[in-house]
């Protein structure tokens, strides 16, 4: 292979404006994502920051009901389809797929920009709704009778804008599954592959199995409110349970859509910072189809008080309590990653162990609303809200800010502040488990989610969330700070500053356009810590080094 | 000499165990029971909290273990031990969940069962599977209602709309805003939905059912404790969702019966005949 520019390369933009320019190169349009998705987090930090000053008190007295409802609506469809699915999805994807397989580029380089730019006006037409029309009120789940009579205009912005945000989505996973299949190095084995491919892989294959299912569903959905059909209107002879069944046929593999990811960027950071190799990669990786596989067929457990039938919640609840053990394993390997190493406490590693301690906890809460009659007392309330942010932000919100202390390096060339990250992260975790853990309580004790005023018995404990809430607003500025700073002023970080063996930390901080200055290194062994010397020199200090070693080392 | 590691391991271990099925036994985090299947469904919270306490204090203990065991000290350099994995562990760490995880199932199922959620719905349901108008969904039977036949259940509609719950006593042709039920006979509530979904929750009694508009639904339950409870709509159903409540007055059976003969339109005597039988 000779290094060939793409021909449309001298006509992309130099310097930052190639970041808002449709350019074919995946670490510009992996960086376009998380940055975008960072914003539509801070949007989606405000809604949630209105959310709980609502809660402060027992009665509606901030905001008016119909905008309560609109901002909750916002709340869950920004942070679910324009911050976590885009960042971990297309925005860690992009950037580290092409290195891991050993490309230049993504399969589909300008497909790859489409699917970005989709991003963008999908967001702005979501949040201008609000402004415009009035944004949509029936939560992000739009649940039929009520999305069709609320107010229409809001709701067809919302659908159009899910469609946009899922075609978006379907393009990346289109593209992932290709660059992971096809775009390999030759003698490159999948066995071989960092982690975060295969359960990029993983992740892809249900993005393209259940998304198409939500878009149809939407626009039937829309069929139902603009050209009042009857499909889920039981006014017309339509059925309200069929719309739950299609769309948690997508929105429960979205879980995954978001947490398998995060699985993946795990495994490649902790074995970096404990110095050892990642353990039981086999089982991983088979824990990661077993996910997938089981990721499909639990979507009905959103739906044990929907009046399912009796054999349909037994099927779900065993299907659902059997995705702990693929999970359960994932998480005894980390564990036995971290056993024995020599790990460095830095700000990557806390992010990574909060993950585990959040996610475990969610997880555990996970299992116990499987089982109907656990679920049938808790169910939407804010027991469930606590489960689902232990999981989704405790989860892989913990694991975006840990990749980017990883990998900020990587990307800029420099050091991030380290003390600044500690605080960041201290901050964030007790925020975190302040603002969500109490939540458990309230939903046991009967405050229903999606309320803007409730029992006065529950002030005292809402008040504890709300104060989590502030502490998490706040973690926020010693992160903006240090990532903008540190781009300036931070320590020149060299190629390769963690001693890292995964690819993308064999080429130049940060990499060049097509990645390599020479032909793509061969890495078989991405996580080879502590093998005997000699046979890799963990001490060296530039990735051009290891590189060379890599190449010759054909094991 | 030094305590072999296994052995201090194994103590660790067996106090977590305890540890955890104590916390179980001990911790109140649910409101009073005040029906016949929400001991049933605490029994189950106690379980799932044990085992729940266990897994979660074990891998939080052993990843600050870790992180404090096998920090890298100042000056030093070099990596861990090459392992890259251990089968029969991998294997050992899949059996153990999966065994846990079989348990909890099957557990749970037999506490469902005991709640009445596996029980076949009453004929006039199976008849009604022609009629779609006519279906009934879901819902839990109660205990008492299979344990002895003897006590008739009061049938009770519900009809919830934004945004309010009506109660209408068929038998007594009462209509109500709250719910009044005597302690220890069974309830049928026969629930419809006017407009958009609905949920109808009493955490005292552990249950909640959504109303789903076109599929009238039944649910089942006994009151066992005397007192009132909040009745919350737990499906956002618009605006006003959080201020959809209602309050259930579970009383004695003589105290009802002079609430029903208080407020019946129908003559008193055919009204007692209903709350006696």
């Amino acid at each position: 292979m000779t290094l060939s520019l793409n021909p449309s390369e001298s006509l992309q933009p130099q310097g930052w404006l190639r970041y808002l320019s449709f350019s074919t190169d995946h670490k510009v349009i992996g960086l376009q994502y998380i940055v975008c998705g960072f914003l539509f987090y801070l949007i989606g930090g405000a809604l949630a920051g209105a959310i709980r000053t609502e809660l402060v008190t027992p009665l509606s007295d901030f905001l008016p009901r119909e905008t309560y409802n609109e901002v909750l609506t916002l709340h869950g469809t920004v942070m679910i389809f324009l911050w976590i699915v885009p960042v971990v999805n297309g925005g860690f994807g992009n950037y580290l797929i092409p290195f891991y397989v050993g490309a230049r580029d993504m399969a589909f380089p300008r497909l790859n920009a489409v699917a970005f730019w989709l991003i963008p006006p999908a967001g702005i037409l979501l949040i201008s709704s609000y402004f415009v029309t009035g944004a949509a009120q029936s939560g992000w789940t739009a649940y039929p009778p009520l999305s069709i009579t609320t107010p229409a205009t809001g709701q067809i912005i919302w659908i159009l804008s899910v469609l946009l945000l899922g075609g978006s989505s379907i393009f990346g996973g289109i593209n992932f599954i290709a660059t992971i299949l096809k775009l390999r190095r030759p003698g490159l084995g999948l066995m071989q592959l960092p982690m975060y491919c295969w359960a990029m892989l993983g992740t892809s294959i249900l993005v393209v199995l259940s998304t198409p299912v939500l878009a149809g569903t939407l626009v039937l959905l829309s069929f139902d409110i603009i050209a009042h059909t009857g499909f889920f209107n039981p006014a017309l002879g339509g059925n309200a349970v069929v719309y739950q069944h299609l769309f948690w046929f997508y929105s429960h593999p979205a879980v995954y859509i978001m947490v398998l990811p995060a699985f993946g960027l795990v495994s490649e950071i902790l074995p970096v910072h404990a110095r050892k190799p990642l353990f039981g990669y086999t089982t991983m990786v088979y824990s990661i189809l077993a996910i997938v596989f089981l990721g499909l067929i639990v979507w009905a457990h959103h739906m044990f008080t929907s009046g399912t039938p009796p054999w349909m919640r037994l099927f779900f609840t065993i299907a659902t309590a059997f995705i702990a053990v693929p999970t359960g394993i994932k998480f005894f390997n980390w564990l036995a990653t971290l056993w024995g190493g020599k790990i460095s406490l830095n700000t990557a590693m806390l992010f990574c162990c909060g993950f585990i301690v959040n996610f475990v906890f969610g997880g555990i809460t996970g299992v116990a609303l499987a089982q109907v009659p656990f679920d049938i007392h808790v169910h939407d309330t804010y027991f469930v809200v606590g489960h689902f942010h232990y999981i989704v932000y405790g989860g892989t919100v913990f694991v975006i800010f840990a990749s980017i202390y990883h990998w900020y390096p990587k990307v800029t060339g420099r050091m991030l502040n380290e003390p600044l990250g500690q605080l960041h992260f201290w901050l964030t975790f007790v925020g975190f488990n302040l603002c969500f853990a109490p939540q458990h309580w309230l939903g046991l004790n009967g405050m229903p989610r999606r309320v803007a005023e409730y029992d006065p018995q529950f002030t005292l404990i809402n008040q504890f969330s709300s104060a989590g809430a502030l502490l998490m607003a706040i973690s926020t500025f010693p992160f903006l700070i240090n990532v903008v700073m540190s781009a300036f002023n931070g320590a020149p970080a060299g190629d390769n500053p963690w001693n890292a063996l995964t690819p993308e930390w064999l080429t130049s901080s940060p990499p060049p356009v097509e990645n390599w200055h020479g032909e793509p290194p061969l890495v078989h062994e991405p996580y080879g810590y502590g093998v005997t010397p000699g046979q890799l020199s963990l001490e060296a200090s530039s990735g051009r080094d290891l590189w060379n070693l890599g190449q010759g080392d054909q094991r | 000499m030094r305590i072999p590691p296994a052995i201090l391991t194994l103590l660790a271990g067996m106090a977590l165990v305890l540890f955890g099925l104590w916390v179980g036994q001990n911790v109140n985090l649910l409101p009073v029971d005040a029906s016949a299947n929400a001991p049933v469904y605490d029994e189950l919270f106690r379980v799932l909290f044990s085992i729940g306490s266990i897994l979660f204090i074990g891998i939080v203990g052993l990843i600050v273990y870790s992180l404090v065991r096998f920090r890298r000290r100042a000056g030093e350099s070099g990596d861990g031990a090459a392992i890259e994995g251990n089968l029969p562990l991998e294997i050992l760490w899949t059996a153990i969940p999966a065994v846990v995880v079989l348990f909890v199932g099957i557990y749970s199922y037999d506490i469902y069962d005991r709640m009445g959620g596996m029980t076949p719905l009453n004929d006039h349901s199976m008849h009604g599977m022609q009629h779609s108008e006519e279906r009934t969904w879901g819902g839990i039977s109660p205990v008492a209602y299979e344990a002895d036949g003897a006590i008739a259940p009061l049938p009770v509609d519900v009809t919830a709309m934004q945004f309010a719950f009506i109660f209408h006593y068929p038998d007594s042709d009462i209509t109500s805003g709250e719910l009044h039920v005597p302690v220890g006979q069974p309830i049928a509530l026969q629930m419809k939905a006017l407009d958009v979904i609905h949920a109808f929750w009493v955490p005292q009694f552990r249950l909640k059912q959504d109303v789903i508009p076109g599929q009238p639904t039944l649910l089942s339950f006994t009151p066992t404790r005397a007192g009132q409870y909040p009745i919350v709509c737990a499906e956002l159903c618009g605006p006003y969702h959080g201020g959809m409540r209602s309050t259930v007055i579970v009383e004695e059976p003589e105290s009802f019966a002079a609430w029903v003969a208080k407020n019946s339109p129908n003559p008193p005597a055919e009204s007692s005949t209903v709350v006696q039988s």
